[in-house]
C-alpha cells in the first residue's frame, strides 16, 4: 500500500466533486414546476421523468458505490459465490416488468407516494402499512450508511481517509464535507439533484471500467493468466479453516443451492426497497417503466465486468485486509494518477446519487406513513414536504453517526438483515398488487414471522469472517443451504396463506379497499390519470 | 404473467400475454438451474464457461424483455382499438 495522500488523484476527484455539487443546487431549477412546496415535486420529481431520466435514475439508484466496491471484494475474497449478483440483476427485470407497472398505474389513480400509502389504500390497514414503513426505512438506513462506507474506501487509498494510522476529527472531516454538501443540495432541489448527478456519475463509471477492463488485463497478461492465477490462488489452502480461499466455478450442491436463492431472493427484494419504488414513481408513465426494463440491464453487463475486477485484484497480487480496499487499491496500482482521481470520483459521486434517493425515500416513508398517518393527519402538502425535507436531513446525520460511530460490519449486518427484511414485504406488497384474497390480518403475522424467523437465522449464522450474521443456513425440510431471506418469505407466504383462510371462516373484518381493478392497468392520458397530480389531493386521507 | 388483469376474468387469456409470460419465465430456469453452467471449460478468451455464460444471459434475457414489451403493447393496442370500434 502506497503511504502518504496521493495529490494528483486527489485533485482530479476533488474537481469533479465540486463539479456535481454546483449541478445538485442548480437542479432545483431543472424542470421546475410553479408550486414546488409539496411531495410530489421534492419528492418525485414532480412524477415528470421519461425513459432516459428514469434510466439514469434507477442505474444510479441500484447500482450504488458500496455495489462496486462489495461485489468485487466478494470475488476477491471468496471467487466464484460472489458472482451471483450477476443473475440476481438478470432475474430482477422480468419482476419489473410483471408488476411495477401496476404499481404506477394505482398509484397515480390514488396520488400514493409510498409502497406503504398503497398497502393503507388497498387493505384498509393503518397497521400494516406502518409495519412496512419501519421495515423500509430499517433497511434503508444502513444502506446509506453502507455509501458512506464506500466513500470511505476511496478516501483511504488516497491516503485522506480515515486508515488505521490516522486519529481524531480530522480524518473525518472529508466525509464530513462531502456529506455535509449532499445533504444541503438534497434538502434545496429533492429528487432533481440525483437525477441530475446520476448522468455524470453513470458516464464516469462507464468510461472507468471499459478502460479498466481493457487496460488492467493487457498489463496482467490478458484473461488467461488472470484467470489461471486466480484458480492458484483460490485453490490454496487457508490456514486457518483448512479449506481452499474460495473457487472458479461454484463447486458442489450445497454452493448452487445458496447461488440459486441468493440470486432469486435479492432479485425479489431488490424494487421492493424504498429507494427503487420513489425513483419508478417519478417516471411519466408506466410505458417508462417496462421500456426500462428492456434497457435497464446494460447495467448489468457492467456489474459483471466490475466482479471480474475482484480476479484481476487476485491476479494482480493486491493484498489487503479489508476486502472493501482491494478495487480502489488495484486503481491505485494500475491506473496513472489522473485516471485514478477519475475512477475514486467515479465511486464517489456513486455513492452520493444512492445516498441522495435513498434519505429522501426514507424521508416520504417517515412523513406519509408514519407523521401523517398517526401524529398529524391534517397535514398540509406544504407541511409535508417541509417535514420530509428535515427528515432526509435526520436520516442523513443518523447514517454518519452510524458510520463513525461503530464498527464497519455494523452496517454491513444491517444492510444484510435489510435484504432479509425487505422481502418480507413481499406477500402484502406484490400480492396486493394482483389480488385482495389475502387477510390484512394475516399478511402482519406472516410479515412478523418472517421478519423474526429471518433475523434469528442470520444471527446464528456465522459468517466468513465473524460469528453472527451470514445470510446462508440449511433450509428446513429440504436440507440444501440457500438464503434465509427466502425460506422466511417462505414461511412468511405460508402463514398469510394459512391465516387467511382462518380469518375468512371467522369472518374477522376485511377493512376497506380504495381501489378498483381498473386502477391498476390505467396509463398516463387515460381518465383519472393524472401525470402531475393536484397537491391537494395527494394522498389525503379524506378520500377513504 | 403481465397483466392477467381482473376484467379479463373468464375470458381465454390472450396469446400474445401467454408468449410475453413465457419470454418473461424463461430466465428464470436458465439462471437457477446453477448446475448446467457451473464449469470452467470451454473458455472464451480465457474467461471461463461460468462468467462467459452468465454474461451472455444478460443480452439474452434482455432480449427476451425486450420481444416481452412488443407483444403486451400489440396486445394493448388491439384492446384499445377494439374498444373504440
Amino acid at each position: 500500500m502506497k503511504h502518504g495522500v496521493n495529490a494528483v488523484a486527489l485533485t482530479v476527484f476533488c474537481l469533479f466533486f465540486v463539479a456535481v455539487t454546483v449541478m445538485g443546487f442548480l437542479a432545483a431549477r431543472w424542470r421546475r414546476a410553479e408550486n414546488a412546496e409539496n411531495l410530489d415535486e421534492w419528492g418525485l420529481g414532480g412524477r415528470s421523468f421519461g425513459t432516459w431520466v428514469t434510466w439514469f435514475l434507477l442505474g444510479g439508484d441500484l447500482y450504488t458505490a458500496y455495489t462496486f466496491v462489495a461485489v468485487p471484494a466478494a470475488i476477491y475474497a471468496g471467487g466464484a459465490a460472489g458472482f451471483f449478483a450477476v443473475p440476481y440483476t438478470i432475474l430482477c427485470y422480468p419482476l419489473v416488468f410483471t408488476f411495477l407497472p401496476r404499481l404506477w398505474s394505482v398509484s397515480h389513480r390514488h396520488g400514493y407516494v409510498t409502497s406503504s400509502d398503497f398497502v393503507r389504500g388497498r387493505f384498509g390497514s393503518r397497521g400494516l402499512s406502518l409495519a412496512l414503513a419501519l421495515t423500509g426505512l430499517l433497511a434503508t438506513m444502513p444502506y446509506i450508511a453502507l455509501q458512506l462506507v464506500g466513500i470511505q474506501a476511496v478516501l483511504d487509498v488516497m491516503g485522506v481517509g480515515g486508515g488505521e494510522h490516522a486519529n481524531g476529527f480530522v480524518k473525518d472531516l472529508p466525509l464530513l464535507i462531502a456529506f455535509g454538501v449532499l445533504a444541503a443540495y438534497t434538502y434545496s432541489s429533492g429528487l432533481r439533484a440525483p437525477a441530475l448527478i446520476a448522468f455524470v456519475k453513470d458516464a464516469l463509471i462507464y468510461i472507468v471500467i471499459a478502460v479498466a477492463i481493457i487496460y488492467i488485463p493487457i498489463r496482467l497478461g490478458g484473461f488467461d493468466s488472470i484467470f489461471t492465477k486466480a484458480g492458484h490462488a483460490f485453490a490454496a489452502v487457508n490456514q486457518a479453516t483448512g479449506k481452499p480461499r474460495g473457487s472458479l466455478v461454484t463447486t458442489g450442491p450445497d454452493a448452487q443451492w445458496t447461488y440459486a436463492t441468493l440470486a432469486l431472493g435479492s432479485a425479489m427484494a431488490l424494487f421492493l426497497y424504498p429507494h427503487s419504488v420513489t425513483a419508478v414513481l417519478s417516471s411519466r408513465s408506466r410505458e417508462v417503466i417496462r421500456r426500462n426494463t428492456t434497457i435497464l440491464p446494460l447495467y448489468s453487463l457492467m456489474l459483471g465486468m466490475l466482479a471480474i475486477l475482484g480476479f484481476m485484484a487476485v491476479a494482480a497480487g493486491v493484498k489487503v485486509k479489508n476486502g472493501q480496499l482491494a478495487i480502489p487499491q488495484l486503481f491505485a496500482d494500475m491506473f496513472p494518477d489522473w485516471f485514478t482521481g477519475v475512477a475514486f470520483a467515479a465511486v464517489g459521486i456513486g455513492a452520493l446519487v444512492p445516498a441522495a434517493i435513498m434519505s429522501i425515500a426514507a424521508a416520504n416513508l417517515f412523513t406519509r406513513n408514519i407523521y401523517k398517518d398517526f401524529i398529524r393527519p391534517d397535514a398540509t402538502p406544504e407541511h409535508e414536504a417541509k417535514v420530509s425535507k428535515l427528515a432526509s436531513l435526520l436520516v442523513k446525520v443518523g447514517a454518519l453517526v452510524f458510520v463513525l460511530t461503530m464498527d464497519k460490519t455494523v452496517a454491513i449486518n444491517f444492510q444484510l438483515l435489510g435484504g432479509i427484511w425487505v422481502l418480507q414485504t413481499v406477500p402484502a406488497l406484490v400480492g396486493g398488487l394482483f389480488t385482495r384474497w389475502f387477510h390484512r390480518w394475516a399478511l402482519l403475522a406472516g410479515w412478523a414471522a418472517g421478519m423474526g424467523y429471518g433475523t434469528w437465522r442470520a444471527y446464528e449464522t456465522p459468517s466468513a469472517t465473524q460469528d453472527h450474521f451470514g445470510n446462508t443456513n440449511v433450509i428446513p425440510f429440504l436440507g440444501e443451504k440457500g438464503y434465509i431471506g427466502l425460506t422466511a418469505f417462505v414461511l412468511n407466504l405460508v402463514v398469510a396463506v394459512v391465516l387467511t383462510v382462518v380469518f375468512r371462516a371467522l369472518k374477522a373484518p376485511e377493512g376497506v379497499d380504495q381501489t378498483s381493478p381498473g386502477d391498476y392497468t390505467a396509463d398516463a392520458g387515460e381518465p383519472g390519470v393524472q401525470v402531475e397530480l393536484p397537491p391537494a389531493t395527494a394522498g389525503a386521507p379524506g378520500g377513504h | 404473467m403481465p397483466e392477467p388483469s381482473e376484467g379479463s376474468r373468464g375470458r381465454v387469456v390472450p396469446v400474445e400475454l401467454v408468449l410475453a409470460g413465457v419470454c418473461l419465465a424463461v430466465p428464470f430456469g436458465a439462471m437457477l438451474w446453477v448446475g448446467s453452467y457451473a464449469r470452467v471449460e470451454p473458455r472464451l478468451a480465457g474467461v471461463p464457461f461460468f462468467y462467459w455464460y452468465q454474461m451472455l444471459w444478460v443480452l439474452i434475457s434482455t432480449g427476451l424483455t425486450a420481444v416481452a414489451y412488443v407483444l403486451v403493447r400489440r396486445h394493448q393496442r388491439a384492446r384499445k382499438g377494439g374498444g373504440r370500434s
